[in-house]
């Protein structure tokens, strides 16, 4: 008996129209995307329910981990006009290229003293874990608030809004670090805030 | 797939040259691949990076007059103290004169949620006025965590409280802490 031949057809697929439509998500979602800024201080916020977003423009991040407080404001201009006016009420001279390279800074937490020397180091020595001690909340020397308060006024200035301040904080941090914080905005009269928390998957 | 067409061409008899016809067909599964490899890591990435903020409003601290103490009704208040090891301690009314012994409490779902469910339907049931709910006075001790605060500020929002404040201990609520061994 013969053998039934069975016809062989080709496994190969045309997958032009596959490639297509892949490229095309693919540049959505690299277009979209926003790259996430490496931190000096890694903090593991709390989760919430809240599905509030975040604004993107005019706020300052006060960053609390490990007792340390971080200090960050969004947008290049901002930055730059807040080193300057920093710069005049400590009377630290900062050139045009430190300007600039600490206008790149997203966060930050040394004292003023030792602005300089941060500005002078590459961005991954910035981020080395432990390099940076914080910024100064003590009563004698309150530089946070000096910061905090300069960053409103910068902020005023350039785009005529409010700054807003949001707390990011660990979750395991002791709440006198905390508290500490919140007194230095209260002194200000700032009495709304937002704190910074991850999203938790289900209502627990 | 990636075929080149050999054929044709061969021979060369007449004196036409015949440039070869090669096929245009590329093998695209690697390129899939890597685009979907690329598609999957942007998805995730984006998704998962964009933090959310909780809005908080702290009572307006007057410098001046630091004595100034608002009134708030016994009966419509209930205090909760933030403990250690991620217990806490509620009551209704005030510490000297509890309206509701204090009672030592998880967070979560089982724990504080049921009791302030239950104590706002009391609270509306008093004063009969959908205005006067419950109001909260959340009190952090030194023991408690950055964690806890956001707990019971989103046990706030879940339980719909309308009017909660952050508010510093005295001195009698960490000896009852102490008491309930949670400082």
């Amino acid at each position: 008996m013969p053998k039934v031949k069975v016809p062989r057809k080709s496994t190969a697929i045309d997958m032009t129209a596959m490639c297509d439509v892949a490229f095309l998500l693919l540049t959505f979602f690299i277009l979209t995307a926003t790259a996430r800024q490496p931190e000096p201080l890694p903090v593991d916020t709390p989760a919430s329910t809240v599905k509030v977003k975040l604004p993107e423009l005019d706020i300052a991040t006060l960053t609390v981990g490990q007792g340390k407080v971080f200090f960050g404001v969004k947008g290049q201009q901002v930055r730059e006009l807040l080193l300057d006016k920093m710069a005049k009420k400590y009377s630290i001279q900062f050139t045009p290229e430190e300007r600039k390279r600490f206008s790149l800074m997203e966060s930050f937490g040394v004292p003023m003293a030792n602005l300089k020397q941060l500005i002078a180091l590459s961005g991954d020595e910035r981020n080395r874990l432990g390099l940076q001690m914080g910024i100064p909340t003590d009563s004698i020397d309150n530089q946070l608030n000096e910061w905090i308060l300069q960053a409103r006024y910068a902020t005023k200035e350039l785009h005529n809004v409010d700054m807003r301040i949001s707390i990011k904080g660990d979750s395991k941090e002791q709440y006198p670090t905390i508290k500490k914080v919140i007194d230095i905005l209260q002194k200000q009269k700032i009495n709304k805030f937002s704190l910074i928390t991850s999203l938790r998957n289900e209502a627990k | 797939m990636a075929e080149l067409n050999t054929s044709g061409g061969g021979d060369k008899k007449g004196g036409k040259v015949r440039s070869k016809k090669m096929s245009t067909r590329v093998d695209l599964t690697a390129m899939v691949d890597l685009a979907f490899l690329l598609i999957t890591f942007f998805m995730l990435t984006t998704t998962l990076a964009k933090p959310q903020a909780m809005d908080l409003a702290m009572p307006d601290k007057d410098e001046k007059n630091k004595d100034a103490k608002l009134e708030v009704a016994d009966n419509r208040t209930m205090t909760i103290l933030l403990g250690s090891t991620n217990r806490l301690e509620w009551y209704m009314g005030s510490v000297d004169k509890p309206l509701t012994p204090p009672t030592v409490d998880n967070f979560g779902k089982n724990g504080i949620r049921k009791a302030i469910l239950e104590e706002a339907k009391k609270v509306q049931g008093i004063t009969g006025d959908s205005k006067k709910g419950l109001i909260v006075l959340i009190k952090p001790s030194e023991k408690s965590n950055y964690k806890n605060l956001v707990d019971i500020l989103d046990e706030m929002k879940i339980s719909n409280v309308q009017i909660y404040a952050i508010v510093d201990i005295t001195a009698p609520e960490i000896a009852l802490l102490k008491r309930d061994n949670i400082y």
